[in-house]
């Protein structure tokens, strides 16, 4: 498969007990879409804890960007779990490491501060996403 | 009597991010834990039963666990009975939106209004279900604790990771 109407998926967390999980999953709203609707594609990882096929499609025939909210990087080992590519890892917390002045409150909802972290986390995906796409034509997807 | 340690009732969401209703069963499910029974429920991350440690997965067999799913696919449920232990109750949110003939939510980023609904609906129908099963929790401690006083046993203990287990006294002690 070509890279033309490739699409780039994007895994968040299911965080629920911490903000920068919501900070993880306000990022991929904000990436997918606002920023790069037409390159980007939302993955639910609870579909991929069982599995779901649909759900391994997606991620193993594009290339993937999982965003975690904490270490533990559920994200990144249940894409994996589920034979997908992922090109590049992001966690939250390393991002809020460069932009200390955004700490992020709140769970089910965020403060200004986590909003523009999640907007300022997806703003960097953005900058690669084409490079991703790109990483498709050189066979580091199964597609 | 021996006190017993209150055994808290899980609730594992789904967070489906791809719909509505997954939003609606995550903030359904912090409403519960944060506002309508802090002191009686925890939850846990689902992606964790597959990255998480053997604690971790064998949250649903210490917890009796509630599995809130934003659609029939019912991901939460099927993960948590599969990875983890079987629920001992469980919710769909665009089920209770039909019986309760809500709007369907809409707005997987921010709820509209019937989106908001939904969550409190749901929040409402969880809270009743944390609810039965403190109760039943309850009246059971109350009748092993009452058993102990009375009989002494020796059982297995089982290990948290579900790999068994070595037999051990239970105190049993008044």
């Amino acid at each position: 498969m070509s890279a033309d109407g490739q699409k780039v998926a994007v895994a968040p967390c299911s965080g629920i007990g911490k903000p920068f999980g919501t900070v993880a999953r306000e990022a991929a709203y904000e990436l997918c879409e606002t920023v790069c609707p037409a390159d980007t594609v939302l993955v639910a990882l609870g579909k991929l804890v069982l599995g779901d096929a649909a759900a391994r499609e997606t991620v193993s025939r594009n290339p993937v960007v999982t965003i975690d909210g904490c270490q533990r990087m559920c994200a990144a080992k249940t894409v994996k779990r589920n034979r997908g590519a992922v090109l590049h890892e992001v966690m939250v917390l390393d991002v809020f490491r460069r932009h200390r002045d955004l700490k992020p409150e709140g769970i089910a909802e965020l403060n200004k501060a986590g909003e523009e972290l999640a907007r300022v986390l997806a703003g960097e995906v953005a900058t690669i996403v084409p490079e991703l796409k790109a990483a498709v034509a050189k066979g580091a997807c199964h597609a | 009597m021996p006190e017993l340690p209150d055994r808290k009732v899980g609730i594992v969401a789904c967070c489906g991010e791809e719909i509505a209703e997954g939003t609606v069963s995550r903030l359904a499910t912090l409403k519960v834990l944060h506002d309508l029974r802090p002191d009686d429920t925890v939850t846990i991350c689902l992606p964790l039963f597959v990255a998480g440690d053997a604690g971790e997965c064998a949250f649903a067999r210490v917890h009796p666990t509630i599995a809130v799913d934003g659609c029939d696919l019912r991901c939460a449920a099927r993960a948590t009975e599969a990875l983890s232990g079987k629920p001992a109750a469980s919710l769909v949110v665009s089920a209770v939106v039909a019986e309760q003939g809500l709007a369907k939510p809409e707005g997987r980023r921010r709820l509209d209004d019937a989106g908001k609904a939904a969550v409190e609906a749901t929040a409402t129908r969880l809270a009743a279900l944390v609810d039965a099963l403190a109760a039943a929790g309850d009246a059971g401690r109350a009748a092993e604790s009452a058993m102990s006083a009375v009989q002494p046993q020796a059982r297995n203990v089982a290990c948290a990771c579900g790999r068994g287990g070595t037999p051990a006294k239970a105190s049993g002690v008044a």
